[in-house]
């Protein structure tokens, strides 16, 4: 059945100095220029591979006690997708990866059975013969009515390319881990209500028994007990260690370690948290008048104890529970929705998801320049890059004041994850557990400590000193503490450590009893315990919190902030002799005559044959203080390529050489894109598809408009070096139409919304056109419409005028070349995306341009003081004409985005700015058609 | 046609404004700007608000509410102690009848007159003396801290329309047709203690003075509705030139009778009043006239310099002069010399002052010979800025930091150097660049 290699535990690695070198030669396929009249939905890569599946799809399986293997459900639920695929089979491989979390019992040092929180484990699994390769996240759920109490689930990824897995394991892993962690919530919660309404049962029971003992001890005065007798003493030591073994096991599942997710996707049911929490205070007191355990009965009276037989019914004659029984309705329905965000995300050839996701991170990196033609907005909405920052972004995120404003413990423990290893973290909580943690350190690596440490507040539960943050804290900061091999790894290929908070990765499979297998910890992986605490307050749900007043060591990383402004301070005072320094122009060269190298390669890298394919694009290392790109992210923006290659081949590496091991596996890497059967068409990896459908539809338009117009450039034109355009028509649709093609030519100026109006009918203000840089205009015959045109002709500096009834232009002259790009009326370009992807390109060289151009200190400053205003202009012309190669009013265009650049740099976000209105004294001129 | 309003195409190389900011906050006709220091000024106007505005950014500093009725004179009052730190202050008068004066710094309320009988219609702050006048139906004298030192009986009803300051401690006021010379002394009681006495009444206007300026120590400038330029001597309050009801024909000599009578007042009024030590300008009617006080004869003239009434003038330092109109432009204008052609004597018939008909001829003539030797100067277009869709009311000129005008569509608009404003943007660029530690390789 499955062979070990079969297994694919997924390590990432960089091997950055030999990764270069040992790259293989590219594949030709990717040289070749793609053939230009491919017909409407030609793809390339489509080839008719042997799975038997038509596109990607999320499958939840189970190991069920009773008839192994099964199928749940399937997402997309739809037939059609999984065709002629044996979800069976599959289950039954995806289930049996020996997934070893299950230990359950009663470990030799304890007399109560003990629940084991474990963590998922996530595998990748290739099998050829189906042409299925999937992605396995494996979780187990509470069940106490299971066999020892857990219940194996498994979600799965499956495609039919292994590349698209490969390559997406992080952002897979990521978004799972989310889904897992949503109905591991809703499970944790079911399942104490459960233990609580056994807990009642047994009480229940054990009056019932008592009273019945005490009638027979009444009823028979022999002096000796009858083996009735003895039998129903027997029943009620039995029921009273079933109680307190149950007692002991909500003590577990309620002390679950936890920390909240700081923003995570699902949200916990926020209504009933507030109902909880001032359950809590109320139970709080009851806590302190009446010790013991009598009030966990006190506050769920709905619920009538049965009486429980001494012998439960064997366990094939009931009928397990379903998963959304399982878990709450509530968090079922979510980790659904999770998981058809998941489908969403990852649907399409993992070219295009790959493609999207460097553009969108090297987009979200460049923060100086992506709101000009980009939609912030749609950056911010979800960032894809969140998976990679892991514990380091975290512990970043910590120091921006906003975390340490809240003084509750778990976002303040997160912020210890900045600490390099482990041994400087037991001290600070765990000082019984110093002679424990050193041994397996050494043995083993943070991972198993962090399972000690579980073991150790498993049995110690009732200590004050051990308390769920502590763990959190070892947990939290493995992940900078780097991976050191252990011997079990020795089966997997070797991989040097990965560097520290890239890649929270590790593969894990030990063969020791107790060691969970884990292969990754993400912080997505948040425990939220109000759920439980809310059932039953009980002094241990109070530990956090009293911990953290005590603790005062723990916010011991505060001052690192401070420490890291101080040094601010001094840089302040370095960084202006650093100005020069700083500049990527030297004093060598002022004059600008020779071109930059960059700029050279560029250039012959413009006519734009794509010479390497995308590959997954990971952060540089050196965090970007400030938000603001330094160097390398300059150069990231400008050769982005060259920039992640080293990144990139790691990967490449990596999954090759796991592939390598794979026994069965048929297709190489070069050829692994072609066996993408997933013949939809690429719908984006965009949160709304509106966005998208608007990019088409302005592109259509914008296609049709370049076409139809004779005079578009100097319309465009216009647009971009900010004269506001009037679109002046009677027909609110056509106006509208035109309006919404030219929109893709708007710079924004900052602000979320573009500054296009497209329909307007009263007579136009100057604030009109700080506010709107095109405008959709409303003509008519009626006096209201003389005062329109009367306006339009008074401030006609400002504007220029695109009349749509007469097909007439008025607006200054352009004799650039960079429109002509923009907008070939002869362009090839059929669809309406692909024309607007074309725009964003050259927009997105503009904005590089204009980019250079604001940041050089010495084209807008004198070098030395005495050098005259005149020589810097000389310059800044040299520059723009020389080195950024702008003719005529290519010039403007490039001023005039630097202008918005400088704006939204030195803009104070605290107020809003007023918007200011620039302008040249240029004449006009009337084209017409 | 002549009268036509010049114009200039849309290429002004010469203008250096291509920014704009509109600053809102007003809510009514914007009348009144007065600057404050070097980068700040106030705004007031109809709707009885008093903005402060930071004129590099635009920013509002401070809203002033005090007044509940539209404003009829503002100024600025520095305090000149040398032991006292340096305050900002402005007063403000309203046709409630209340005057306050308000503290730039802190924008509050200093304190608040309310004892006026009529409403003050103008302010004028006498450094020198630290004291400030507020004339309305009489003449007020008062003291820093809004003591009434002294004051006039009962003037007349309409009110004094514009104070100046005189050398020898007097001031001229305009009343009326009237001008009338007060003089403050100190009393013999004590040293707090003011009299303020009329010394001389000056009747040789026409019609209603419309505005009074000073011209330097020996010299101030009166102008009427009907069109009169009186120059006076300072000091002994003589009339050293004038002219009067030329400004229309004079220099136009193909203007009909008929068409002069059909023409209002206000085409003939003064409506403002400016100068440098060598010449007044003067905005009358839609006109802009250069009166030359050595020469004393108008030098250049720009007849129709807007398409209606020029409401504020004001000379920069450069030969350049702006005009701002109530139809809703702001002109720049520059004087030029015309080298080729010799000096012309003043022409005698110039300097009339006598009645109309013969001012009528005589101008006629004077504007044939004026027609066939140009004037030395001219007045050249050099640029417009179009902004307000309403009447400008008044401009503040900030040299490099751009220039401020004001509407009776409730805006302002600071206009502003688009090239030097792109280079402070570089800068401060730069700056926050080294503040955030940004430029700092890292490799």
């Amino acid at each position: 059945m499955i062979s070990a290699p079969d297994v694919v535990a997924f390590t990432r690695e960089e091997e950055l100095e030999d990764d270069l070198y040992r790259e293989p030669p590219l594949p030709e396929e990717y040289s070749v220029p793609l053939f230009p009249f491919a017909g409407h939905g030609a793809n390339p890569w489509a080839k008719v591979a042997g799975s038997k599946f038509t596109r990607d799809f999320i499958l939840i399986s189970e190991f069920s006690e009773q008839v192994g293997p099964q199928p749940l459900l399937t997402i997309p639920d739809d037939a059609k997708v999984s065709g002629t695929f044996d979800l069976n089979y599959f289950s039954l491989r995806i289930m049996s990866v020996d997934y070893q979390a299950s230990f359950v019992g009663h470990p030799p040092g304890s007399a109560y059975p003990k629940l084991n929180f474990v963590e998922d484990s996530k595998v990748v699994l290739g099998d050829s013969k189906e042409g299925a390769f999937a992605y396995v996240h494996h979780l187990t759920l509470y069940d106490l009515e299971a066999r020892g109490f857990v219940r194996p689930f498994c979600m799965a990824y499956i495609s039919a390319d292994e590349h698209k897995i490969m390559q997406q394991f992080q952002e897979l892993s990521a978004e799972f881990s989310k889904a897992s962690e949503c109905l591991k919530t809703g499970n944790r919660k079911a399942f104490a209500n459960e233990l609580e309404k056994k807990l009642k049962d047994l009480d229940y029971t054990r009056t019932v028994l008592h009273n019945e003992t005490e009638l027979q001890k009444k009823a028979n005065d022999k002096g000796y007990y009858t083996t009735q007798a003895i039998e129903k003493a027997n029943e009620l030591a039995s029921v009273e260690k079933s109680i307190i073994e149950h007692q002991d096991l909500l003590k577990q599942i309620r002390s679950y370690p936890y920390r909240k997710l700081k923003d995570s996707e699902f949200h916990p049911y926020e209504p009933e948290c507030a109902l909880d929490r001032a359950d809590v205070g109320g139970d709080q007191d009851l806590t302190a008048s009446e010790p013991g355990e009598t009030h966990l009965y006190t506050h769920v009276p709905s619920y009538t104890p049965k009486l429980i037989k001494a012998k439960s019914a064997k366990c094939f004659d009931k009928k397990l529970k379903t998963l959304e029984e399982l878990c709450d309705v509530y968090f079922f329905t979510q980790t659904l929705d999770q998981l058809h965000h998941i489908e969403r995300t990852f649907r399409g050839d993992v070219c295009y998801l790959l493609t999207e996701q460097i553009s969108r991170a090297l987009l979200k990196q460049q923060s100086v320049t992506n709101f000009l033609f980009e939609d912030v907005s749609f950056l911010d909405e979800k960032p894809p890059e969140k998976q990679y920052r892991g514990c380091q972004g975290l512990g970043q995120d910590a120091i921006d004041g906003k975390c340490l404003e809240e003084s509750l413990a778990p976002k303040v423990v997160i912020s210890l994850g900045s600490y390099k290893s482990s041994v400087e973290c037991v001290p600070i909580k765990m000082e019984q557990e110093m002679e424990d943690s050193e041994e397996p350190k050494m043995s083993e690596s943070a991972m198993s400590e962090h399972q000690e440490n579980l073991d150790y507040l498993d049995a110690d539960i009732k200590g004050s000193i051990s308390s769920g943050e502590s763990i959190e804290v070892l947990g939290t900061e493995k992940s900078g503490s780097g991976l050191t091999k252990s011997e079990s790894q020795a089966s997997l290929p070797v991989m040097p450590s990965p560097q520290a908070g890239r890649s929270k990765v590790g593969s894990r499979r030990t063969v020791s009893e107790d060691s969970i297998e884990v292969l990754s910890t993400c912080p997505s992986e948040s425990l939220i315990p109000e759920d439980f605490k809310a059932s039953y307050p009980s002094a241990i749900n109070e530990e956090p919190y009293a911990d953290d007043d005590e603790g005062g060591l723990r916010f011991t990383p505060r001052p690192t902030p401070g420490v890291a402004d101080g040094q601010d301070d001094v840089s302040k005072q370095e960084s202006l002799v650093q100005v020069d320094a700083a500049c990527c122009i030297g004093k060598e060269s002022p004059n600008f005559l020779e071109p930059l190298p960059e700029l050279g390669r560029r250039a012959c890298e413009e006519d734009g044959v794509v010479r390497i394919p995308p590959q997954p694009y990971r952060p540089a290392e050196q965090g970007l203080r400030g938000g603001f790109p330094s160097h390398d992210a300059i150069a990231g923006g400008l050769l982005p390529y060259e920039l992640d290659s080293r990144y990139l081949t790691g990967s490449r590496e990596l999954s090759k050489s796991s592939l390598d091991e794979c026994s069965d596996s048929t297709s190489h890497i070069s050829s692994a894109a072609s066996t993408c059967s997933d013949r939809t068409p690429s719908p984006a990896r965009l949160a709304c598809p509106a966005a998208e459908r608007h990019r088409k539809r302005a592109g259509q338009n914008a296609l049709r408009f370049i076409r139809q117009y004779p005079f578009a450039h100097p319309a465009i034109y216009s647009l971009l070096s900010g004269r506001t355009l009037v679109v002046l028509g009677e027909d609110e649709a056509m106006v509208k139409k035109l309006v919404t093609a030219l929109s893709i030519f708007v710079p924004n100026c900052g602000g979320y919304a573009k500054p296009v109006k497209h329909w307007v009918t009263s007579p136009l203000h100057l604030v009109d056109f700080q506010k709107w840089k095109l405008i959709g205009l409303q003509r008519t015959v009626s006096p209201a419409g003389v005062n329109v045109l009367h306006a339009l002709s008074r401030y006609s500096r400002y504007l220029s005028i695109l009349d749509a009834d007469s097909k007439t232009l008025r607006c200054p002259l352009y004799k650039g070349s960079v429109v002509a790009r923009l907008a070939d009326h002869r362009t090839q370009i059929k669809r309406g995306s692909t024309y607007y992807m074309h725009v964003q390109s050259i927009l997105t060289q503009l904005c590089s341009k204009a980019f250079l151009f604001t940041f050089c200190h010495h084209l807008h400053l004198p070098i030395s003081e005495r050098e005259p205003e005149e020589s810097v202009v000389s310059r800044r012309i040299n520059f723009l004409k020389l080195q950024l190669g702008l003719a005529n009013e290519d010039i403007k265009i490039v001023q005039y985005l630097a202008e918005l650049l400088k704006l939204h740099y030195i803009q104070e976000p605290a107020q809003g700015g007023n918007p200011l209105l620039r302008f040249d004294y240029v004449p006009s001129f009337l084209y017409k058609i | 046609q002549k009268s036509s309003v010049q114009t200039i195409g849309e290429e002004q190389i010469q203008n250096p404004y291509t920014e704009l900011l509109v600053l809102k906050g007003h809510q009514d006709i914007v009348r009144f700007l007065v600057q404050i220091d070097d980068c700040r000024f106030a705004s007031a106007g109809d709707d009885g608000i008093i903005l402060l505005w930071n004129a590099q950014t635009g920013e509002k500093l401070f809203e002033l509410h005090g007044h509940t009725h539209k404003i009829t004179a503002i100024a600025p009052f520095s305090s000149s102690d040398v032991t006292e730190e340096k305050t900002d202050l402005i007063i403000t008068a309203s046709a409630d009848r209340t005057v306050i004066v308000w503290d730039c710094s802190t924008g509050r309320q200093v304190q608040k007159v309310s004892c006026f009988h009529s409403t003050v219609k103008c302010l004028t702050v006498l450094q020198r003396l630290n004291v400030w006048l507020s004339g309305g139906s009489d003449l007020c004298v008062w003291n820093r801290k809004l003591d009434l030192l002294c004051k006039t009986s009962h003037l007349t009803d309409a009110g004094i329309s514009a104070l100046v300051e005189l050398p020898k401690n007097c001031v001229a006021a305009a009343v009326g047709k009237e001008l009338l010379i007060f003089r403050l002394s100190a009393s013999n009681n004590g040293s707090e203690g003011w009299n303020v006495l009329e010394v001389k009444r000056l009747v040789d206007h026409q019609d209603n003075i419309s505005s009074l300026v000073s011209v330097n120590d020996l010299t101030f400038v009166t102008g009427s509705h009907v069109g009169e330029l009186i120059v006076w001597d300072a000091l002994d309050w003589t009339k050293q030139a004038s002219e009067c009801n030329f400004w229309d024909f004079s220099v136009h000599p193909d203007a009909q009778p008929e068409i002069k009578l059909s023409q209002s007042p206000n085409e003939t009024s003064v409506q403002h009043l400016t100068s440098d030590d060598e010449c007044v300008f003067a905005a009358v009617g839609k006109g802009i006239y250069v009166y030359n006080l050595q020469m004393k004869r108008v030098i250049a003239c720009q007849r129709t310099a807007h398409d209606s009434s020029v409401l504020h003038i004001e000379k920069l330092p450069n030969r350049q002069l702006i005009s701002c109109s109530e139809d809703g432009s702001v002109r720049i204008w520059e004087l030029r010399e015309k080298q080729q052609l010799p000096a012309e004597p003043v022409p005698t018939g110039f300097f009339n002052m006598w009645g109309f008909g013969r001012a009528n001829k005589q101008a006629n003539q004077a504007a044939k010979k004026m027609q066939e030797n140009t004037p030395m100067y001219f007045l050249e277009l050099v640029g417009d800025l179009i902004g307000h869709s309403s009447a400008v009311q008044m401009f503040l000129y900030f040299g490099e930091l751009g220039l401020a005008t004001c509407s009776a569509d409730h805006l302002i608009i600071l206009w502003k150097d688009g090239e030097r404003e792109s280079s402070l943007r570089s800068l401060t660029l730069f700056k926050k660049l080294a503040q955030n530690g940004d430029l700092q390789l890292k490799l």
